[in-house]
């Protein structure tokens, strides 16, 4: 880690907690980006439209940032087929569990909700255990 | 309208701190989260800078009001405890999480860069978004 990656890492991650801070504020939502995206599913209702609003932003960061000419760098490990089965872990446990890394990881700790750190804690674990097991066991 | 605005630009800055703090990378995320191996701590420091900013906001908002208003937040009213679901939800997304290096906001992320996995990965997600309200919601 250089001084380079500490500051972006600061940096990245005080514009989440702002962005959460906003949405939560103005709009009393919680940024948890699982419960934002599955409430996309049909049928729609009145909420679907400020998560829409939210999704389209956090979709449009990507070629936004590419306009300023850098680069995003995105390596997958996993073939897709892998990736299909990871991705219907995802979001079946994400439900389940009632959060990801942003509900549960961000917002959900920092109003100090034991539920929270709890799934924090059991998702970081059995991610660790899971890279671990397919990098230095298989 | 503003609103729309508003939620937009929140989505935004939500995005583009994931890409600042590198977590749109699923291969530093499994940097992050493999432990024993070459290990890229970056990503608790992304986590420790929103849970402070977040926290800091939160601590500003509500230092003047009463606890009624903290308790208008839906994520308050849900309701509290740790249970099984809790667990194995964060646990099965915790194996997903490892087996890809993606949580939903950087698989969301990524879908503009046009890779075949990570499509893979969303599609998948939602499905399994679907999966958890036909086995325990109806």
């Amino acid at each position: 880690m250089n001084y380079l990656t500490i500051l972006s890492a600061l940096a990245g991650g005080a514009m989440i907690g702002m962005a959460a801070a906003l949405l939560l504020f103005t709009h009393k939502h919680t940024a948890g980006i699982s419960g934002i995206a599955a409430g996309m599913l049909p049928p729609w209702s009145e909420s679907s439209v400020w998560r829409g609003w939210f999704l389209a932003g956090l979709l449009a960061s990507g070629p936004l940032y590419r306009l300023s000419g850098a680069d995003i760098a995105l390596d997958l490990a996993a073939s897709p087929g892998l990736l299909a089965i990871a991705g219907l872990l995802v979001g079946y446990g994400t439900r389940l569990g009632g959060g990801c890394t942003s509900g549960h990881g961000v917002c959900g700790i920092a109003r100090l909700s034991v539920r929270s750190i709890v799934a924090t804690l059991t998702f970081m674990l059995t991610a660790g255990i899971t890279v671990f097991i397919v990098r230095h066991l298989l | 309208m503003k609103n729309t605005v508003y939620l937009f630009a929140y989505g935004l800055l939500f995005g583009l701190g994931l890409i600042v703090a590198g977590m749109s990378n699923p291969a530093k995320v499994l940097a992050f989260l493999d432990v024993t191996g070459e290990w890229d701590p970056s990503l608790a420091l992304v986590m420790a800078s929103a849970l402070l900013t977040l926290g800091l906001a939160r601590y500003l908002m509500h230092r003047n009001n009463d606890t009624a208003d903290r308790e208008q937040e839906p994520s308050a009213i849900v309701p509290a405890g740790v249970d099984a679901k809790l667990m194995s939800g964060a646990a099965i997304f915790g194996v997903g999480w490892g087996l890809s290096g993606f949580c939903p906001g950087p698989a969301l992320l990524g879908l503009s860069a046009g890779v075949l996995g990570n499509y893979a990965f969303v599609a998948a997600m939602f499905v399994g978004f679907w999966l958890f309200r036909l086995l325990h919601q109806r």
